[in-house]
């Protein structure tokens, strides 16, 4: 088994996911230069969080133009299991791999805190270590996560069971109050309809260690781990 | 009724490294061809009279205390009839 | 013949012009004179202060480095090297992009080191929010920070934000940066080697920031051409890139020496490199990378346009450097050689431009500055407690501590600074320090910056010695050892000699204090003229300070955990209010002199409680600044939202002024909590030290309660002082 952690100019998460796949979960893993199309070999694609060619002109715009993305459509469309974190979930919606858009955040301001985050779907080899309605304390730190899909979509997204995170508070309470920036019905991280496509805001490789305050996150990875172990 | 269409830019001797940096990408996507991208902000004022003198004058007011820094932008702005 | 008046609009002198002239024996061209003016400035050359500055000591109780740049310390095979910097007069014009490149500029310099940056700090101050212009600055500095820190990826983890009328018409914005390399993988910015190549990378050069320089175009423009702005707009994305590219680069080996292009631009680098390489540089502008047209050769050695770095790189190994700069999409370029001549020969189409020793560039004439202690001191250092009224109800005085600007919480800023990216920070903003792990040890850095100069105002020598205290007490309430400091050194005109004098105090009180505690200062930057026509700013020395914590389970945070803990109080209170935030918010005044300081008296303090915590005895510990005792008591109680605790101070055993007791700024105070059954060997720890000791009261409860013998002085539900404590800031910002 095999990560690949994606490297765009302007990333700036992709050593803390790399950190977190090689010595916190112990498990093979290499960078994948945006130049590059070889996803070869490769089991699980992170898109990291960070500023994409500086997230100028409109975040992920250009990031999706990558040689890279090309090859990771691809890898998604055979079922490579393909995560965007932060900036990469951005990049998912640009490159169309996930629906929707990001819009500012509310508050119109960038935003780094803990939040609180609930397990909406663990049917998922992003969230089979977690109960479905598990609540998970991890931090978000964004300027758009404010995430937009028009009725039609929320509608088919709800049908497919495909909201996988949404903002809550520490007691599970889903309302306006929890929600960080603005997002449709508290939306804090999807999956494509195949299921093989995960984008979420919050960073789980920020939250993978005690040491860090939370261990919340290191879930999802040790879920896919096992979901490519036992499949 | 007057519409104002104000337009802030910045100021051509100030680099500009968003315009810079699309300039690439478009030049990536095969555009070889352009020679400068600038990036500005538009911004759009309706204003409740017709006095296209007492517009002018405080669009123009509008622009230096808020609406642009002049230390590194410059602005234009159109004044339309509705 | 030069006009005077040319030479004198670039700052120089007309004692120094004839001494250039000496120096060059012709008339100098017009690039000749603009870089011995930006070299022989303050800002590059440190004409005034150098002399003082020498006072301070460059080593201390952990090894330390001193490179050109920046500076640092060694633990184990690892090197940590910081460095704080101003940006005040930029932030001052257009806030955003002067506190963004600022940032920009620090990160620069340490990673030019070799280093990897792992941190960012910001101490800032304004005038006050209730000024339009003040909040326009405030919003826009803060704008500039998170748009440059957030974007480059560095986390910004710490600082302080002060409010004071002094600081109306000169913010100040000075930015910090730690990093991280090997021991093995420092370069320092220097050219040596004949023939060795000199690389230009990062962005194109443009007119950006000539600034003064610009009479020169006087010259050459035409009338009514656009004047220069003397700020550009920062660039994270490529410094991203810059950051990645230039670490792979020195990683190969094949790096000599490197060096920011800062202020004065190209004429700094080439200058500077090659005086601390004592070697020559042969230059060629028509390489130099551009993005305007038509620029003078004048113009290109003084354009201080953001992201762009000189590299003089091994001879033959030009292409390898060249190779990594394209990879990231970066200008690379080589625009000269390296000579043993000791000239910077700068040519523009092989015609020699300027030519000029070296070392007459980078050892300017040093002043040695008249100063004079103000006479207004002798006045305003008095203060008459009795004349004082005492108020009726100190629960509301606390409250309005709580929400004073410079006191209340600052959650609405730092939620805006990326301060998690890099998964290192253990202790997150909002603490004493802010706490680094160090990846791959045990070990893990803690970081502050602090200066109360209100203090150095009223007592410079004293406010100085306490600015270098305090840094030290907040790192060892975090369980660190307090290693090494960096200064950024904010003053009014240093021409006028009472402000030199508030130079000259500070720098002697820096110096002393720590050599006391045997911690050297590694870096710094000195900002003179903060002043305007409305105000000169408060002498403002602020201390940057790193400590090191030998195991990062033992990091501590200033917040009770417990409830049936108890309280301890280190160090005792004075019957003292001088220069306090008391009597700034309550009475509008800024009397007295600054709080006493003993300095064995605060290691006996510090020493007590960083054996106490590094012994696993402490549950929490926080120090006693702005507000006094009761202020950190609340800070103690409501600083963790998620579990906030009360607490009662029964055994305050003190015979003085209930304010004072409560709000007094005493120094050498810091207030531990920690479980029954640890306190005694705390108290043996304290015994062993001497340090004062006592336990004052315990944590349980939703009330924060102090008591003065049998007088309750303090009864308030934690809602309350929250509420005070956290919204404060937001309502004044957003209305």
């Amino acid at each position: 088994m095999k990560f690949g952690v994606v490297v765009l100019p302007g990333s700036n998460c992709d050593q803390d996911c790399f950190y977190v796949i090689k010595d916190v979960l112990k498990k093979p893993v290499r960078y994948i230069w945006h130049k590059d199309t070889d996803v070869d070999g490769l089991n699980c694609v992170i898109l990291p969080g960070g500023f994409s060619y500086g997230d100028y002109l409109r975040t992920g715009a250009i990031a999706r133009f990558s040689p890279v993305m090309k090859s990771i459509a691809g890898f998604a469309r055979k079922g490579g299991t393909v995560i965007g974190i932060c900036n990469g979930f951005q990049i998912l919606l640009e490159a169309g791999l996930l629906p929707g858009v990001m819009l500012r955040n509310k508050g119109l301001h960038f935003l780094c805190k803990y939040v609180y985050i609930k397990t909406e779907n663990n049917q998922t080899r992003f969230t089979n270590f977690y109960n479905t309605g598990q609540i998970l304390r991890i931090p978000v730190a964004h300027n758009e996560g404010n995430y937009y899909i028009d009725a039609a979509g929320l509608k088919e997204l709800r049908d497919n069971n495909q909201i996988v995170f949404r903002y809550c508070s520490a007691t599970g309470e889903i309302s306006d109050q929890f929600n960080p920036n603005g997002a449709l019905d508290n939306i804090a991280g999807i999956i494509n309809k195949k299921g093989n496509v995960l984008g979420m805001m919050p960073h789980p490789e920020r939250s993978s260690e005690r040491e860090l305050g939370s261990p919340d996150g290191y879930f999802v990875f040790k879920s896919i781990v096992e979901w490519l172990e036992n499949r | 009724m007057l519409k104002a269409e104000i337009y802030i830019t910045l100021k051509r001797t100030v680099s500009d490294p968003q315009g810079l940096t699309i300039k690439h990408a478009l030049e990536s996507l095969g555009y070889k061809d352009l020679t400068d991208v600038r990036i500005g902000k538009l911004v759009i004022i309706k204003l409740n009279f017709k006095d296209k003198k007492r517009a002018e004058k405080e669009i123009n007011e509008m622009c230096k205390k808020l609406l642009a820094n002049p230390i590194i932008e410059d602005y234009h702005f159109k004044i339309k009839e509705q | 013949m030069i006009k005077q008046e040319v030479y004198r609009s670039l700052g120089l002198s007309d004692k120094e012009y004839r001494n250039i002239l000496k120096i060059l024996k012709h008339k100098p061209t017009n690039t000749e004179l603009a870089m011995f003016s930006v070299e022989w400035s303050e800002h590059c050359g440190y004409t005034r202060s150098r002399k003082w500055l020498r006072l301070l000591p460059k080593t201390g109780k952990y090894k330390t480095l001193i490179g050109e740049d920046s500076g640092g310390i060694i633990l184990d095979g690892l090197a940590i090297i910081f460095k704080m910097e101003s940006h005040n007069h930029p932030s001052q014009v257009e806030p955003k992009q002067g506190a963004a490149t600022g940032v920009g500029g620090i990160i620069r310099d340490i990673f030019t080191a070799g280093a990897r940056p792992i941190a960012l700090l910001d101490s800032l101050r304004f005038g006050p929010l209730s000024q339009a212009y003040n909040k326009y600055l405030f919003t826009g500095v803060i704008d500039g920070i998170q748009f440059y820190g957030n974007c480059v990826g560095v986390p910004t983890v710490g600082g302080e934000i002060y409010f004071d009328k002094s600081y109306t018409g000169n913010c100040l914005v000075n930015a910090m940066c730690i990093g991280i390399a090997k021991k093995g993988k420092l370069v320092r910015a220097r050219a040596f080697g004949k023939e060795n190549s000199i690389m230009y990378v990062g962005s194109s050069t443009g007119r950006d920031g000539i600034g003064g320089c610009s009479i020169l175009a006087s010259h050459e423009f035409k009338e009514g051409e656009e004047k220069r702005p003397t700020v550009q707009i920062g660039d994270p994305f490529t410094e991203k890139c810059l950051i990645e590219a230039t670490l792979e680069a020195i990683n190969t080996g094949y790096v000599v020496g490197i060096k920011d292009m800062g202020a004065a631009g190209l004429t700094c680098c080439t200058s500077e490199m090659a005086s601390a390489g004592n070697s020559g540089m042969d230059i060629e502008l028509q390489a130099v990378p551009r993005r305007e047209e038509n620029m003078q050769p004048w113009e290109l050695m003084m354009s201080e346009s953001q992201e762009r770095m000189l590299i003089c790189v091994k001879k033959g190994k030009e292409d390898q450097i060249k190779k990594i700069f394209l990879k990231w999409d970066l200008n690379a370029s080589i625009i000269g050689k390296v000579t043993n001549d000791e000239l910077v020969t700068i040519r523009d189409n092989g015609k020699i431009v300027a030519q000029i020793k070296a070392h007459s560039l980078t050892q300017p004439p040093i002043y040695d500055m008249p100063y004079k202690k103000p006479r207004y001191l002798r006045e305003l250092n008095k203060l008459k407690l009795n004349k004082i009224l005492k108020p009726k109800d100190y629960n509301k005085v606390l409250l309005k501590l709580l929400a004073a600007p410079s006191i209340t919480n600052k959650t609405w800023v730092y939620e805006q600074y990326d301060h998690m990216v890099g998964t290192n920070t253990v202790i997150l903003p909002g603490s004493d320090a802010a706490v680094l792990r160090l990846k791959g040890t045990n070990k893990a850095i803690a970081a502050t910056t602090d200066c109360n100069s209100r203090y150095c105002f009223l007592n410079p020598y004293r406010g100085a010695q306490i600015a270098v205290a305090e840094a030290a007490r907040n790192l060892v309430c975090s369980g660190a050892h307090p290693a090494a400091v960096t200064d950024c050194l904010n003053f009014g005109n240093p021409e006028k000699p009472e402000s030199f004098w508030q130079f000259k105090n500070c720098v002697e009180g820096i110096a002393d204090a720590c050599k006391f505690f045997n911690i050297a200062v590694v870096s710094g930057n000195v900002s003179f003229y903060n002043e305007s026509p409305q105000s000169v700013i408060n002498p403002t020395p602020t201390i940057g300070m790193i400590g090191i914590i030998n195991d990062v389970n033992k990091a501590c945070s200033q917040n009770f955990k417990q409830e049936g803990d108890v309280i301890i109080l280190l160090g005792y209170c004075r019957d003292e209010l001088g220069a306090s935030e008391y009597l700034k918010e309550i009475y509008n005044l800024m009397k007295g002199n600054a709080p006493q300081l003993d300095l064995r008296l605060e290691q006996a303090v510090q020493r007590t409680a960083l054996e106490a915590i590094e012994k696993g005895l402490v549950n929490s510990a926080h120090d006693c600044s702005e507000g006094g005792l009761a202020v950190a008591l609340a800070e103690c109680c409501i600083s963790n939202k998620d579990n906030m605790i009360g607490a009662i101070i029964d055994n305050l055993n003190y015979d003085m002024r209930a304010d004072a007791l409560l709000f007094g700024e005493s120094q050498s105070r810091i207030i531990l909590s920690c479980s029954k059954d640890c306190v005694e060997k705390i108290r043996k720890i304290a015994l062993e030290f001497k340090a004062p000791f006592c336990v004052i009261g315990k944590i349980g409860g939703r009330v924060l309660r102090i008591l003065k013998a049998k007088e309750e002085l303090i009864y308030l539900p934690l809602e309350k002082l929250f509420d005070e404590w956290n919204g404060s800031l937001k309502r004044k910002i957003e209305g």
